[in-house]
């Protein structure tokens, strides 16, 4: 949850990466030059809408392409000077999910599980039966190692994937739209999945997608990409609650449609000051708002607002409007309690 | 009197009938093999060196694909007889079931090479990209995940080569090669012997009968393991 801790080391630096592709003769750029340090154990989410360079930007990292200009570390190794055999034992340490999956679908799904490890030179069979058990119960798919990909759902699907992806003991897994095809329910314990992922195998996960409530389910840090720039970054709580750039409000939004439509509707009609409040962790639980109100004899009319968890903080976001002489107190007080507020343009 | 007698009086050496079912058995057996044994690089090369695949190159491609239209295009009974210089030098004779084999296998391997590279096109790109992102080696992809995820298609596609292949055996009977086409050729259209052409046309058809049969029996073994 403390992803951003000095402490932490850097196992992912993009060093003034940039990437462009050549179409007839001209080069369009994917990717304006970056830099980008992706911490060891944390969860990074890059999020853009389609063509933004995002599945660019995560295929830099095992080098499926190839940066135009920069250099892409992993831990200390130069992955941008690796020749190609080294450059393979290198990819055989990150892992890969992918929307639809990828699976093939002439193997079973044990036989699925096991293919990285023959690719590595694997070839004691009951070694890799032992681990390719142990995958299929870690994801919860014992029963159904013999089955093909075709027999099952997508969410299984996903947690062959998954599976197969982890074979190798990686440090990075790295995924690509993995939620997308999936419905929320689906989509809910995938997530689940690979956050426990992360937490019990101190595995660092960088996962892109367009959807804010992947990032705010099981991020640590996020990355806004908006035409080939990233345009915001930082941990999730900052970013998701206050969004600074256009298209990162337009994501917080999309995650939270019943708040953009509602308040926009009664603020003609309100009277005073309109707030938004931001309660985070702790406060979120207390009944500040309330003994403030009553304490400095202000009212207020309640616009807007929800209660909800990113990744395990909780938090609350209220947009109210405020009436009273005592208002800038009462301001006073609850920033005082650790409320962030912003006044909102009317 | 043999009942066979009665119903084609002209057939006097049944024998001779039987030795040319088994010469175009053993030139479709030998063509179709060795066809396979060409073609089925020819078309992974295809497939590799085309246009944004694994290893592309296209001039490599280009010049492949030139060839192979050209030979693929070329009607059967003139590429044989065009080959006939390179195939006394590759087996020491023109005629029987070695003199066919050549053309039979230069005509046929394009065909198929062909067949495999379009089979090879139908493996999911993203499956591909899931090797490379394992730190598969092209030569374990072609192995590992081409090959058996297409295999489907490629046996498809041998069938569909041995039933052209049972068409080019008969024309190689024209210029000497022997075999079901050969009697068909001599005896049912120079000679009049209209009842030769019917029994040759019985046996042809039960050849490709018995190569669609095989191709079923490959297919259910394609679906044991697939169970789409």
């Amino acid at each position: 949850m403390c992803a951003h801790s000095a402490a932490r080391i850097a196992v992912i630096r993009f060093l003034d990466v940039h990437k462009s592709y050549r179409v007839d003769g001209r080069d369009i750029p994917a990717l304006q030059p970056f830099n980008l340090d992706i911490m060891d154990g944390e969860v990074f989410g890059i999020i853009g809408h389609s063509g933004a360079g995002k599945s660019t930007l995560l295929r830099l990292i095992n080098l499926l392409e190839r940066p135009s200009g920069g250099r892409i570390l992993i831990g200390d190794t130069e992955m941008t000077a690796l020749p190609e055999p080294a450059l393979r034992a290198q990819r055989r340490r990150i892992g890969m999910i992918f929307q639809h999956f990828n699976l093939l679908a002439s193997q079973t799904v044990a036989d699925n599980v096991a293919f990285p490890l023959r690719l590595a030179g694997e070839r004691d069979t009951a070694k890799i039966r032992a681990r390719v058990a142990e995958l299929l119960e870690r994801v919860g798919l014992t029963e159904h190692a013999a089955k093909y990909p075709a027999q099952l759902s997508g969410g299984q699907k996903q947690r062959v994937g998954i599976a197969r992806a982890l074979a190798n003991r990686p440090q990075i897994l790295l995924c690509d739209e993995a939620t997308s095809a999936l419905d929320p329910q689906t989509t809910a314990q995938v997530l689940d999945l690979l956050a426990a992922i992360n937490r019990e195998l101190k595995l660092t996960i960088v996962l892109i997608t367009h959807e804010m409530d992947v990032v705010r389910r099981i991020c640590d840090r996020v990355a806004v990409l908006d035409a080939g720039r990233i345009v915001e970054r930082g941990t999730v709580a900052d970013v998701f609650l206050h969004p600074q750039h256009a298209t990162t409000r337009r994501f917080v939004n999309e995650a939270l449609p019943e708040e953009a439509a509602s308040v926009q509707a009664p603020l003609a009609q309100v009277a005073g000051r309109v707030l938004r409040l931001t309660f985070r962790g702790a406060t979120t639980l207390s009944p500040v708002l309330s003994r403030v109100m009553r304490e400095s004899g202000v009212d207020f009319n309640l616009l807007a607002g929800r209660i909800d968890r990113i990744k395990e903080l909780p938090y609350g976001q209220l947009i109210l409007a405020l009436e009273g002489a005592n208002a800038d107190a009462a301001l006073a007080a609850l920033r005082e309690a650790g409320i962030e507020i912003e006044e909102l343009p009317r | 009197m043999n009942p066979l007698h009665t119903l084609s009086p002209n057939i006097d050496d049944w024998g001779e009938l039987g030795r040319a079912c088994l010469d175009t058995l053993l030139m479709l057996g030998g063509a179709l093999a060795l066809t396979v044994a060409i073609g089925l690089p020819l078309g992974v090369l295809l497939y590799l060196t085309g246009r944004g695949q694994l290893r592309a190159m296209p001039k490599l491609y280009g010049v492949a694909s030139l060839v192979v239209n050209v030979l693929r295009s070329v009607p059967f009974i003139i590429l044989m007889i065009v080959l006939m210089p390179v195939t006394y030098v590759l087996v020491g004779t023109k005629l029987g079931v070695r003199g066919a084999i050549p053309p039979l296998v230069i005509g046929a391997a394009p065909f198929f090479a062909r067949l495999v590279e379009t089979a090879l096109r139908e493996v999911q790109q993203g499956v591909i990209e899931a090797a490379q992102a394992m730190g598969a080696s092209t030569w374990q992809i072609v192995r590992h995940v081409l090959l058996p995820e297409a295999r489907a298609g490629i046996a498809a596609g041998i069938t569909v080569t041995a039933i052209a292949l049972v068409g080019y055996t008969a024309m190689g009977g024209a210029i000497g090669s022997g075999g079901l086409g050969d009697l068909a050729y001599r005896y049912g259209y120079l000679s009049y012997k209209s009842d030769y052409m019917v029994v040759t046309v019985v046996l042809l058809v039960l050849l490709v009968l018995l190569v669609q049969l095989l191709q079923m029996l490959g297919d259910r073994i394609v679906a044991r393991y697939k169970r789409q």
